[in-house]
C-alpha cells in the first residue's frame, strides 16, 4: 500500500509556471501556497499580482486575484483590506516593482499599518524588462543599465527596505530571508507563514523580504547563482527578523542575528 | 448644500461605501466630508499618499464589489490616469470626480474647462472610453450620482466620470436629497474577488494579454461595450429649439451663463436655442445634426481653448457656421459678453446670408 506524503498545496494551481530554470519564483510560489493550506484560509484569500516577472501569479495560485499596476499593488490591496477586512490578502512583488516605482505605496502601507502581508522578491535586478538595474542592485554588479558595473556616484547604493520599514511603527512583521539552499528554504516557509498569520491575527502590517536569483539576466548558471546570491547578497541583505510586534512569538529557527527592532507605540491624546 | 458635500452626500445615498483621495483644491470638501460620515455608516476613508496611490486603492476596492469613488482636480486627474486606464482595462466599475481647475501645470484654482479632451478622449494609454457627465447645478450632480453614475458604471463594468469644476464644488444651492439606496439590496457582483468561499473558482481581475490575439480579442470586445455606451447613455438638455436661429452650446458652469445669456436675447426678440450636453462623452451629436439642417449658425462657449467645438464641428460638419467665445485661466464668462456675441453674430449672419457664409 502507497502512502501519499508528499503533494501540491492547494492553494497552488495545477500547471506549468513560466519561470526561467533555477529562478526560485517557483520555490517561494509553493512556500506561499503552502502557508496559505496550512493557515486554513485559502477559500478567503484574495492576492494582488504586481508587475514583474510575477505578473502572472494570477495564473498559479488558486485564490481570487487582482492584477495591479507596476508599484501599486500595496494601495490595491488596501482597497481590498479595508473592504473586506476578514479576508487575507496578500500582494507579490519584485524588487523592480516594490523598490523602485512603488516605494511609496509600500512605505504608506506599513505607515498605516494596513493588514496585509506583502512578500517582496529581491533578485537585485528588473527581471521581466531585461535585466536593467534596481533599487536593490549591488554595487559593481552588472546590469543593461550599469554597464561598467553600479557605481554609487553616479547610481546611488542599495536600498534596504526590510530596514528602512522596520523603522516604521504600523509594521508588525518585517523579515529577510533566502532561497539558496534547503535549510534557507526551510527557515523561509516560517517567516512566511508568520507574516500571514500575522495578518490572520489581525496584527497589522507584515513584509517579508525574499532574497531570490535571475539566473538569466545575472549570467549565471542556476547553481552559480545560488552560490552568488549567499556569497555577494547575504553581505548587503542580512538575513533577520527586523520587526515583530509584542505579543507575535518568534520562530524557533529564526534566520541570522540582526537587529530585532521593537518600535514602541504611542498615541498621541487629543482634548 | 455646497456642491462638493452634494456629491459626497449623493454618492453615499447611491451606497458608494469605499473612497480614497489626496487633498488638492478645489474639491477638498469631497474628502472632507467622506471622511466624517463614511465611517458612521459602515464605510472606508482613506486619506492617500498621493493620488496615484488614490486611484489604485479604489481599484482595489472596486474589485470587491464595493462601489467606490475617488475625486480630485485637474492635475490630481493627471495622476490618475494610470489608475483609470487600468480600470477601463480589467473592467472595474467606480466613480472618478474631476471638479476641473485651470492649467496646464499647476494652473490656477479658479474653475475652468480645459480637462475636455482629457476626460473625452482618454487621457490614459490605451483605447478606452468611459462616459463622462457634465452637469449643470448643485441638484444635476446629486441626481445623476444617485440614480446614473454607478448604475451605468456596474452595467457595463467600467470607470464613470463627473467632471465638474470650481464654481460648481463651491456654489451652495437648495436641493433635495433623494432616499439612500441600501448597498446590501444591491445585486451580488459574481465577477468580484471576494475569497472564493469555496463555492466557485478563482476571479482573477486583470488587464494584461500577453496573447496579441486575446489582446485584440478584449479590446474589440471593449469596443462593443463603448458602442453600446454610445448607443444608450447619451444625454442632453435642448432649450428653446423649437424656433431657434441661433444655437447657444455650453456645458456645466459655462452652460449657466449661455443659459442666462440666452433669455436675455429673447427679451430683445432675437430667436436663441441651446444645446447643452449632460454627457460629453457619449457627445450628443444627433441634436446638432438635426439643428445644423435649420439654424443660421452655432455659437460654442466654453472656458477653454477650445476643445467640446471639436466634437461640435464632427456633428455639424460645415452645414452651418460656428462661432466660438471662451476665457481661460479661471476666468468666467459674464451672461452680458455672451449676449454681445449673439448680437454680433446675428449682425454676421444677416450680413453673410446676403454675401455668403462664414464661420470660425
Amino acid at each position: 500500500m502507497s502512502v501519499k506524503v508528499f503533494e501540491r498545496p492547494k492553494a497552488l494551481s495545477d500547471v506549468i509556471l513560466h519561470y526561467c530554470p533555477g529562478c526560485t519564483h517557483g520555490i517561494i510560489h509553493r512556500l506561499v501556497a503552502e502557508s496559505i493550506d496550512e493557515l486554513g484560509v485559502q477559500e478567503k484569500t484574495v492576492g494582488v499580482a504586481s508587475v514583474g516577472c510575477s505578473v502572472l501569479g494570477y495564473n498559479y495560485f488558486n485564490v481570487d486575484f487582482q492584477q495591479a499596476a507596476h508599484g501599486r499593488a500595496p494601495a490595491v490591496a488596501t482597497g481590498i483590506k479595508r473592504c473586506l477586512p476578514d479576508r487575507v490578502v496578500f500582494t507579490y512583488q519584485g524588487d523592480g516593482d516594490l523598490a523602485s516605482i512603488g516605494t511609496a505605496e509600500a512605505v504608506h502601507a506599513a505607515m498605516r499599518g494596513e493588514n496585509i502581508t506583502i512578500i517582496f522578491v529581491n533578485n537585485a535586478i528588473f527581471g521581466m524588462t531585461g535585466g536593467q538595474m534596481a533599487p536593490t542592485t549591488l554595487i559593481g554588479q552588472t546590469t543593461t543599465t550599469s554597464p561598467g558595473g553600479r557605481k554609487p556616484e553616479r547610481a546611488g547604493r542599495p536600498i534596504r527596505i526590510s530596514e528602512m520599514l522596520s523603522q516604521l511603527e504600523g509594521a508588525a512583521y518585517i523579515a529577510r530571508v533566502a532561497t539558496f539552499n534547503a535549510t534557507q528554504v526551510a527557515r523561509a516557509k516560517q517567516a512566511i507563514k508568520k507574516a500571514f498569520q500575522t495578518q490572520v491575527d489581525g496584527k497589522g502590517f507584515a513584509l517579508v523580504e525574499i532574497l531570490s536569483t535571475c539566473p538569466t539576466n545575472w549570467g549565471m548558471t542556476p547553481n552559480e547563482a545560488l552560490k552568488w546570491q549567499e556569497e555577494n547578497m547575504l553581505p548587503v541583505y542580512p538575513l533577520g527578523e527586523f520587526k515583530i510586534e509584542p505579543g507575535l512569538p518568534r520562530s524557533s529557527g529564526a534566520a541570522g542575528s540582526a537587529a530585532k527592532t521593537t518600535v514602541p507605540t504611542r498615541e498621541v491624546k487629543t482634548e | 448644500m455646497k456642491g462638493n458635500e452634494a456629491i459626497a452626500e449623493a454618492a453615499i445615498r447611491a451606497g458608494c461605501r469605499f473612497f480614497a483621495g489626496y487633498p488638492i483644491t478645489p474639491q477638498n470638501e469631497i474628502p472632507e466630508y467622506m471622511a466624517k460620515r463614511l465611517f458612521e455608516i459602515g464605510g472606508s476613508f482613506i486619506q492617500a499618499e498621493s493620488e496615484v496611490s488614490a486611484i489604485n486603492m479604489v481599484y482595489g476596492a472596486a474589485g470587491t464589489g464595493t462601489r467606490s469613488m475617488t475625486s480630485s482636480s485637474s492635475p490630481g486627474i493627471s495622476l490618475k490616469q494610470e489608475g483609470i486606464s487600468y480600470m477601463a482595462g480589467a473592467e472595474l466599475p467606480a466613480l472618478v470626480v474631476n471638479m476641473v481647475r485651470a492649467g496646464p501645470g499647476l494652473g490656477g484654482i479658479q474653475p475652468a474647462q480645459g480637462d475636455y479632451f482629457q476626460a473625452t478622449k482618454g487621457g490614459g494609454h490605451g483605447d478606452y472610453r468611459m462616459v463622462v457627465f457634465v452637469p449643470a447645478s448643485v441638484q444635476e450632480m446629486i441626481d445623476l450620482i444617485r440614480h446614473e453614475v454607478f448604475e451605468i458604471a456596474e452595467r457595463y463594468r467600467n470607470p464613470v466620470m463627473l467632471l465638474g469644476d470650481a464654481i460648481l464644488g463651491q456654489m451652495m444651492e437648495p436641493v433635495t436629497l433623494p432616499d439612500p439606496v441600501d448597498p446590501k439590496s444591491l445585486p451580488q457582483k459574481t465577477w468580484a474577488t471576494t475569497g472564493t468561499g469555496g463555492t466557485r473558482k478563482p476571479n482573477v481581475i486583470n488587464s494584461l494579454f500577453l496573447d496579441p490575439e486575446l489582446c485584440e480579442k478584449h479590446n474589440f470586445r471593449l469596443q462593443e461595450k463603448y458602442r453600446q455606451m454610445a448607443e444608450r447613455e447619451v444625454r442632453v438638455e435642448e432649450l428653446n429649439m423649437d424656433d431657434a436661429e441661433i444655437v447657444l452650446t455650453a456645458y456645466g458652469t459655462s452652460a449657466r451663463v449661455a443659459i442666462s445669456a440666452m433669455k436675455r436675447a429673447r427679451a430683445e426678440g432675437l430667436k436663441v436655442g441651446m444645446i447643452r450636453p449632460i454627457t460629453a462623452w457619449p457627445f450628443p451629436g444627433e441634436p446638432f445634426r438635426r439643428a445644423a439642417e435649420r439654424v443660421r449658425a452655432f455659437l460654442d462657449i466654453e472656458m477653454s481653448a477650445g476643445q467640446m467645438i471639436e466634437d461640435v464641428r464632427l456633428a455639424v460638419m460645415d452645414r452651418a457656421p460656428i462661432y466660438f467665445y471662451n476665457r481661460m485661466g479661471g476666468m468666467v464668462p459674464t451672461p452680458k459678453a455672451v449676449l454681445e456675441e449673439i448680437r454680433k453674430i446675428d449682425q454676421m449672419v444677416k450680413r453673410d446670408e446676403l454675401g455668403g457664409r462664414s464661420g470660425v
